[in-house]
């Protein structure tokens, strides 16, 4: 009998439960096992937005164009904001498309553990695998949008001679995983810190909006540097704005592209990134408990 | 022996109390200090018993202690307790939603746990749908459920409306399909918690044929519910929970009576009836003072088959009564039905205040078989028109016990000899 015990232990355990985690183990292999799950999640988010509609889909579109025109109208018209020279409608489609793509899915992946706590609650899963679904099922929203904007871009392509694409457009790719993946840091660092307290969700709901402003989405980054050198700091310290100018530089050829800068963008999200899934992977424990 | 399939050892699990606010900061923060400098968490080192009905004075409670298990493969162990005993963090903890604050489960194989039925259904999308969402999250890979598709709808019985939105199904209908698909999974070790509760008695009887099957396939099974009925028939070992504890860890059928009360210890030794405050109902005219068995003149409650069962039953008077009639139920100790009764009026006329009433009751020798049965004593007013007082196993009356020396396997079966008359006619 005592031997048995012995072999018992030693033979090896699938799974040990324990209440401390060492905080290298991220448990990829888990979300690679669930990535049907992942998937389901991410047709799930996209179909379920359409049911009962007639539009379908189509709805994706209506969003940034009635943004892009109320824009034009705001800040273009009435404010007389400059868009280097490009057209108001263009250029505000151009940093609404990619901005909408991360305060999206910032937003959304900042409430995982509160909004489906009913669910994590009942089953275990990865939990990352729903943070990760926001970001991919906003991926294949932003390529429906990103079509739009390329259709609105090919025309003013085709009849005015102010764009400059240029060859950093290879780039594109490379940016939108950049927004994608800070806004994915953002999000699971504030929803690993407001499952007790709550707090700071008061903060996050504004603090998007405000962050839009300091992010050249309305105004371009050469204004700054223009009339107010000194601030520009302010505006490259935030890592979104290397990467929407870089953005507007690929497709429209105005705007400021700086590797330096793109190199700050890259490095905030790592670190970032990394800070995140560390705090996530510590709180999804237990958080059931507070929640 | 069969190989442990899974092991809980020391799982502990501490809730707080109360609601989190400003005030609970302070103790987050002191945690957090004690344990940046290296020291243990100060909060662990008190706490009280999960105990609901007690007025605690910590604000920390012990809904779990020091659990210890093992489970072996092909077990089908049933987990009972009364509300609050801990099963369900239990399950929690063993199904991973949430971590023990102290122990370790370890665990061999795949383990898929059955909280709830249809856990994820999105209201907008299809049955056909939802099958594939709620499997992926039990943790089916997308193959698998293709391959059990169809078995999984015909199971639920709801084939017509598969392509409808699930937000159209009745209640019943999306239990139904939750527990089809649930009903599929194959891990080696299988959770459930009480999900037969719901939906009608012919989809019951199919989910525990259901569950009987995955036991009898040699995999695991963790079964939780407060049907003591399904728990002996489909359930081998047993565990009871009692405050967070370990009660009883044994076979079943062990662990249900004691969960009836049946092994209640004998308080009443050290404690009259009349001094317990805990009856059913304390507050009438008249109230129970002694209720004692007597075995040839000896005080016991453990009867030989072949001996006649005397009970001497002490009632008083705290105020003026309509008479007095007596009820007595013998029960089963697993079910708690009701096996026999008789009620019998002692006293027509008025009892008055401070009067004392005693009678003994007794049962013939050879009627009830070896076994155990609960008693259950009342009493009225003669008229029948409400209870003064009733005494059961819930305040620790101790089960009759009736065994045989010499044991001839005739007595076992059963539970009662009845009156019977042969006739030879040649």
């Amino acid at each position: 009998m005592i031997n048995k015990e012995i072999e018992d232990d030693n033979e090896a355990w699938d799974l040990v439960l324990e209440p401390k985690t060492s905080w290298y183990s991220l448990g990829l292999d888990q979300i690679l096992r669930f990535k049907d799950l992942l998937f389901l999640f991410v047709r799930r988010d996209f179909v379920s937005v359409y049911k009962q509609t007639i539009l379908g889909p189509i709805w994706f579109f209506v969003q940034p164009v009635i943004t892009a025109i109320t824009y034009a109208v705001i800040f273009g018209i009435l404010a007389d904001i400059p868009t280097d020279g490009v057209n108001p409608i263009l250029f505000y489609m151009c940093g609404i498309t990619l901005w909408n793509y991360f305060s999206d899915t910032l937003s959304k992946t900042a409430d995982t553990f509160t909004a489906n706590a009913s669910v994590f609650g009942k089953v275990y899963f990865p939990r990352m695998i729903v943070p990760l679904s926001v970001v991919l099922s906003n991926l294949v929203k932003l390529g429906i949008q990103l079509l739009l904007f390329i259709a609105v871009w090919g025309y003013f392509l085709a009849t005015d001679n102010t764009l400059h694409p240029n060859i950093t457009i290879l780039l594109v790719p490379f940016l939108i995983l950049l927004m994608g993946f800070l806004g994915l840091g953002f999000g699971i660092i504030i929803t690993s810190m407001t499952t007790k307290y709550r707090d700071l969700k008061f903060l996050i709901t504004f603090g998007v909006q405000l962050l839009m402003y300091a992010s050249p989405i309305v105004f371009p980054l050469s204004l700054v540097s223009e009339k107010y050198p000194q601030y520009k700091i302010f505006l490259l310290a935030n890592p979104i704005t290397s990467i929407i100018e870089a953005f507007k530089y690929a497709f429209l050829g105005v705007g400021e592209f700086n590797w330096l800068y793109l190199g700050y963008s890259l490095s905030f999200t790592v670190v970032l990134l990394f800070i995140g899934l560390i705090v996530f992977n510590k709180v999804e424990k237990s958080f059931m408990d507070t929640v | 022996m069969s190989k442990v399939v899974l092991k809980a050892i020391n799982i502990s699990k501490q809730y707080r109390l109360g609601q989190v606010g400003t005030g609970t900061i302070a103790h987050d923060l002191n945690r957090w200090w004690h344990l940046a400098r290296g020291k243990e968490d100060p909060y662990l080192q008190i706490g009280d018993t999960n105990d609901r009905s007690a007025k605690g004075s910590s604000d920390y409670v012990w809904s779990l202690k020091d659990i210890n298990f093992e489970v072996r493969q092909g077990d089908v162990l049933g987990i009972i307790g009364k509300n609050g005993a801990g099963k369900s963090t239990l399950l929690k903890i063993l199904s991973q939603v949430t971590t023990a604050t102290t122990g370790k489960v370890k665990i061999r194989g795949r383990i898929a746990a059955l909280l709830e039925v249809g856990t994820g259904f999105h209201p907008e999308l299809t049955g056909r749908e939802n099958v594939f969402l709620n499997g992926a999250i039990l943790g089916m890979t997308k193959t698998e459920i293709t391959s059990k598709f169809d078995e999984i709808v015909n199971f639920s019985g709801v084939e017509k409306y598969i392509d409808t939105p699930v937000k159209r199904y009745s209640s019943g209908m999306m239990v139904r399909l939750g527990f089809a698909v649930a009903a599929h999974l194959e891990p080696e070790i299988l959770i459930v918690d009480e999900v037969l509760a719901v939906g009608d008695a012919e989809f019951q009887k199919k989910c525990m044929g259901k569950i009987k099957n995955v036991a009898g396939e040699g995999r695991t099974v963790l079964f939780v519910s407060h049907n003591m009925q399904a728990m002996s028939s489909i359930c081998k070992t047993g565990i009871l929970l009692k405050n967070g504890l370990i009660d009883e860890m044994s076979d079943i059928n062990t662990c249900i009576k004691k969960y009836n009360g049946l092994f209640g210890e004998s308080v009443l030794t050290t404690m009259s009836i009349k001094d317990r405050l805990n009856r059913t109902q304390s507050s009438g005219n008249i109230l129970f003072s002694n209720i004692q068995a007597f075995s040839n003149g000896k005080k016991t409650w453990d009867f030989r088959y072949d001996e006649e069962i005397n009970f001497q039953i002490d009632c008083e008077a705290r105020e003026q009564s309509d008479g007095l009639l007596f009820y007595m139920a013998l029960q089963e100790p697993l079910t708690t039905d009701v096996l026999t009764n008789f009620k019998v009026v002692i006293k027509e006329g008025a009892v008055v205040k401070g009067q004392k009433v005693s009678f003994t009751i007794t049962l013939p020798a050879k009627t009830l078989r070896i076994g155990q049965f609960l008693l259950y004593f009342a009493i009225g007013d003669a008229k029948q028109t409400r209870w003064y007082d009733v005494v059961d196993n819930n305040i620790n009356l101790p089960a009759l016990n009736i065994t045989a020396i010499d044991m001839d396997p005739h007595y076992n079966s059963g539970m009662f000899s009845i009156p019977y008359k042969i006739n030879v006619n040649n």
